[in-house]
């Protein structure tokens, strides 16, 4: 063998060594918010501790991110390796075949660790198809001032009734006070998310066992009457075009007295840098009407790897990072306990560390109380406690929304707003072939 | 003769005319001042409109967090690239549409104009898989051909508009003088047009920099512009105004000043042949 040949050989078996050590680079689609940013911030750590895997970070709105993922999947597009997606997205897309099992997860993850509502959620036939990343709940979010201010003392767990009172008491319009904020912008993960798990707590239901729509019946016309009268009493104008950021806005300005919303809110309203009011908050849970069912929703933005990724084995290294018990650790010790995304893991409630956070206990009785599973008094044939898990929930509760937004702006009466609801998701269902 | 205004007049039409300016210009304004402001502020009511603590940490978080610079690139180079693009098909199709048209021009020309028509997401799904499949997914290319594509119909038709107004005879007599047909699209009527050229290539550059439906839909990492960097700011649970406002201003300042050193090209284009 010549020197040239030699030389020839050791060059291509060097780029060939070179190509094997070339870093595997994940794209990983994820949404805005406190809790992914803080993870984009320490990816460093996943990085040192897996040499030869870069991570590539694309942020999206969550609406946004919705439909990118959802055309990706859907046409098995294969740009990203890790998907941020909802409990409303795993089941439909783990019976689909969509998503990769994660049921190899190993020992040292402790999977029954994770909280057994959330993993529920997360549970198809078995097998987990997505790993939580934080979980949240919904509560009442209320100013001690005013409560003591109008003679009440809020229980842990009102009822809607003591709600009601509460909210009309608190009420001062000339002073821009308002008793309540609720959602009003439609939307089906906007008003009808509130509306949906409160309809739950009034005994109401979206469809019988035999997929037929129930917003005729009595339980949904007490449900949206009680919703848009105590609005009309206690609520803040404009409300129907009240979304979480707005009420956020309202609240943190301490023009209200009582708001029912995600429990991640709840870090916003009692940080001083941001919030009027961040010394006067209480926290209680979602209400009931004594039926067995509390009107809180149960929500978890998971980490989850489409069937179509080529690095299957890296993505999976990721999301066993990123949800251990591990990296809560880890952020415990950058950002404090109260920045530690919560929801997931039961070992993280049993940390005494973490049970001096003020809404950490509500956080976990509010997520603990909702079965997504079993979400109504009556049997459903669905999973989902703030939507139905099929993927004709989105259309449809997004015009059921509208609906419902036009009565609380006084467009259109409660009657005639149930019965639209009622010919809407009739038509749809039929026409889906679940009604025959 | 010139109509006679009285100065009274002249006072109101110019009051008028920078009210309506200031009313258009306002969301841009708003957003600046914001991006300048703390979360708190930005959500404060009453809103402060110049009195409040200016800070510009936003912009620092927005930088520490973002790759702005690449997803400033990718924009320049899908705009710039799919206009360019866009005139070299358009220019040849816009004369002949002008100077020889056929007995179905006009048809040619309206049918171009109802591809506008079509709502993009109704085509999603097919392009979204023939980019897969031709691996044109998150490509600069992939998008310098969409945008392409997108507005081809509209910068036809500008330059159609223009070449109209050329007097045919112009070109004939460079005919017989022998010039071939390249050296009379590029000698003697691109010359002719060019603030007709120029309006065209200044408007397309803005509304490919400004697309936000296909820029967000077949991009991911690598060829992501600034649309999808303005989408990464915005947050349905959460109050982010303020550093929203900040990427929104970081995104829009490039054409805005690029808008701005161009406005007198862009007018006497847009006015171009408005007067015989």
């Amino acid at each position: 063998m010549t020197a040239t040949m030699r030389a020839l050989l050791g060059a291509t078996a060097l780029s060939f060594a070179g190509f094997a050590l070339q870093a595997e680079t994940l794209t990983i689609a994820t949404v805005n918010n406190g809790d992914m940013i803080r993870m984009q911030k320490l990816t460093g750590d996943f990085t040192a501790k897996n040499p030869g895997i870069e991570v590539e970070w694309v942020t999206l709105e969550e609406n946004v991110l919705r439909q990118r993922v959802t055309t990706d999947i859907a046409t098995k597009g294969g740009q990203y390796d890790v998907m941020t997606i909802g409990t409303y997205e795993v089941p439909i897309w783990g019976k689909q075949g969509w998503l990769v099992s994660l049921n190899d997860l190993p020992a040292s993850y402790d999977v029954d660790d994770l909280l057994p509502a959330i993993r529920g959620g997360l549970t198809v036939d078995g097998a987990l198809y997505a790993a939580p990343f934080y979980g949240e709940s919904s509560m009442v979010m209320y100013r001690t001032d005013l409560m003591e201010k109008a003679g009440l003392s809020m229980p842990d767990a009102p009822t809607w009734e003591f709600i009601a009172d509460a909210a009309r008491k608190m009420t001062d319009k000339s002073g821009e006070v308002y008793g309540i904020c609720l959602r009003g912008k439609a939307g089906w993960g906007e008003n009808m998310a509130f509306l949906t798990a409160t309809a739950n707590s009034f005994g109401a239901r979206w469809f019988d066992m035999d997929w037929k729509p129930q917003f005729d019946s009595d339980a949904w016309k007490s449900t949206l009457s009680f919703y848009i009268d105590l609005m009309n009493d206690a609520g803040p104008p404009g409300a129907a075009n009240n979304g979480f950021n707005e009420n956020l806005a309202l609240f943190q300005t301490g023009k209200c007295g009582m708001w029912i919303d995600a429990t991640v809110a709840a870090s916003f309203v009692t940080n001083p840098k941001d919030s009027t009011v961040a010394d006067k908050v209480g926290f209680a849970l979602a209400p009931d009407n004594g039926l067995g069912k509390r009107g809180n929703w149960l929500w978890a933005w998971s980490l989850a790897i489409p069937a179509g990724t080529q690095k299957a084995d890296a993505a999976m290294k990721f999301v066993e990072w990123a949800t251990s018990k591990e990296y809560l650790a880890l952020v415990a010790a950058n950002e404090g306990w109260a920045n530690v995304p919560p929801g997931t893991r039961t070992s993280l409630y049993e940390n005494p560390e973490y049970a001096k956070v003020p809404f950490a206990k509500m956080t976990l009785d509010s997520i603990n109380s909702a079965d997504p599973t079993n979400p109504t008094v009556d049997p459903v044939p669905y999973v989902g406690v703030q939507f139905v898990a099929i993927p004709e929930f989105q259309g449809i509760a997004t015009a059921i929304g509208q609906q419902f937004s036009a009565a609380l702006a006084g467009q259109t009466s409660v009657d005639d707003a149930l019965a639209n609801a009622q010919a809407l998701a009739t038509r749809e269902m039929t026409k889906a072939g679940y009604i025959k | 003769m010139a109509r006679a205004s009285s100065p009274q007049r002249r006072a109101v039409v110019t009051l008028a005319a920078w009210t309506a300016g200031f009313v258009i210009f306002f969301p841009i304004l708003w957003t600046v001042l914001t991006s300048f402001k703390t979360e708190a502020e930005a959500i404060a009511s009453p809103p402060s409109f110049l009195f409040f603590n200016w800070t510009v940490e936003n912009y620092g978080e927005v930088m520490e967090r973002s790759n702005y610079f690449r997803h400033f690139w990718n924009s320049v180079v899908i705009s710039v690239g799919s206009t360019l693009l866009g005139l070299a098909i358009a220019i040849p199709a816009a004369w002949s549409m002008a100077f020889a048209p056929a007995k179905h021009t006009k048809d040619v020309l309206m049918w171009m104009l109802s591809t506008k028509m079509l709502p993009p997401v109704g085509v999603l799904i097919p392009i979204y898989l023939i980019f897969r499949d031709t691996g044109l997914l998150d490509t600069r290319i992939g998008l310098v051909i969409v945008m392409t594509l997108i507005n081809l119909p509209i910068i036809v038709w500008m330059l159609y508009t223009y070449f109209k107004e050329i007097p045919g005879e112009i070109l004939e007599a460079s005919r017989m003088d022998g010039a071939s047909l390249r050296a009379e699209i590029l000698y003697v009527l691109t010359p002719m047009a060019v603030p007709g050229i120029a309006s065209t290539l200044l408007l397309n550059v803005i509304l490919a920099w400004n697309e936000a439906f296909w820029t967000l839909n077949l991009t991911a990492a690598k060829a992501a512009p600034l649309t999808a960097f303005i989408a990464s700011y915005s947050s349905p649970e959460g109050l982010f105004y303020a550093k929203l406002s900040a990427a929104s201003t970081m995104a829009i300042a490039p054409i805005l000043i690029l808008g701005w050193f161009s406005q007198k090209q862009l007018v006497r284009g847009l006015t171009f042949g408005a007067v015989k």
